[in-house]
């Protein structure tokens, strides 16, 4: 796990290896963990649709409980599949299999440090407060 | 397993009463995408009453609300719904956001905390639903992941999604960038606020209920 910090700002780099064998809920704990203590996750690969739910049920279940915690700013970038051609598209299906949904990149972080973070189809823009 | 056994009921009553029992239709998007709205405007075209309130101050809906057995007709069709209006999903709630609109600290306060419990509510509902119409702001970003999160859970389980793209009548609205977005569902422009392609929207949604 890779760590760096910019005049406060800390981010931290988490290989999907790292969440892998993790349980549904050990995987959101880990996450949280983390962003209660103001780091911004940049997770490689992402999670599966019903862990973000979790997430962002668990995420909702904090807030107002932990003082200042106001919630989460998540999004996800990964290669248009569904526009990908044939070929693409099961070279995407092999790699997802074997090694995870790592081509994609998950940020995450406390919403009281992220502001917004913008998405379209190919990038993500980051304001912070 | 699950959805092949309630498929086979619905198929059941179909063929015993010549139409479905009540098809749970869940109203789901972010906060002020106008959820309500729409399901006020169905409720209002078929039922003549309204469902619930609607406010520019988001989170107004807290709670799951149900309208039972609504009655639509499309081509000499017809079909028995049970409305499921949902709280927005949100990833963030702050009550001082909710101050802007001159709510008092104390009121905001409290609305915050039932809305971290409206969001929770919804999503613990998804697994009740036979069909879900995703509603979205035209006017807003459609690449929030908040969309893809509620879209990419109903996909996992496998219940039927139409996407109404609400507020046609706003000049910035862009039903074609939602279109691009998500490019695997049906959407259908509208206007819950005047009413604008609603009979294209009950055209989808019997084509969406006809999936369950």
């Amino acid at each position: 796990m890779m760590q760096k910090k910019l005049k406060g700002l800390s981010l931290q780099i988490i290989p999907y290896s790292e969440i892998e064998h993790l349980s549904i809920v050990e995987r959101v704990k880990k996450l949280l963990d983390l962003i209660l203590n103001n780091k911004i996750i940049i997770l490689h690969g992402r999670l599966r649709p019903e862990e973000e739910a979790r997430l962002i049920e668990d995420t909702m279940a904090l807030v107002g409980h932990i003082k200042n915690f106001k919630g989460i700013e998540l999004a996800v970038i990964e290669p248009d599949v569904y526009k990908a051609n044939f070929f693409e598209k099961i070279k995407h299906g092999i790699a997802k299999s074997l090694i995870g949904n790592s081509v994609a990149l998950t940020i995450i972080g406390p919403a009281s440090v992220i502001k917004e973070i913008k998405r379209d189809p190919k990038r993500l823009e980051l304001f912070l407060r | 397993m699950f959805q092949t056994l309630k498929n086979l009921t619905n198929k059941f009553f179909m063929l015993l009463f010549g139409r479905k029992k009540n098809i749970k239709i869940g109203f789901y998007g972010p906060p002020n995408a106008g959820k309500t709205s729409l399901a006020n405007r169905i409720c209002k075209d078929w039922t003549g009453e309204e469902m619930g309130i609607v406010s520019r101050i988001p989170h107004e809906t807290r709670h799951v609300q149900f309208k039972e057995k609504v009655e639509i007709k499309h081509k000499g069709k017809t079909l028995l719904f049970k409305l499921v209006d949902t709280p927005g999903i949100a990833t963030k709630i702050d009550y001082e956001d909710f101050l802007k609109f001159g709510i008092r600290k104390s009121d905001a306060k409290k609305r915050a905390k039932e809305a971290t419990q409206g969001v929770i509510e919804s999503i613990q509902w998804l697994d009740d639903m036979d069909a879900v119409v995703v509603v979205l702001d035209a006017t807003e970003n459609p690449y929030s992941q908040v969309n893809i999160t509620i879209i990419g859970n109903l996909v996992a389980r496998k219940i039927p999604i139409l996407i109404a793209a609400n507020k046609i009548d706003l000049k910035k609205a862009d039903v074609k960038k939602i279109e691009m977005a998500f490019p695997e569902y049906r959407v259908v422009g509208i206007s819950a606020k005047d009413g604008t392609n609603m009979n294209e929207f009950y055209a989808a949604l019997f084509e969406v209920a006809q999936k369950t």
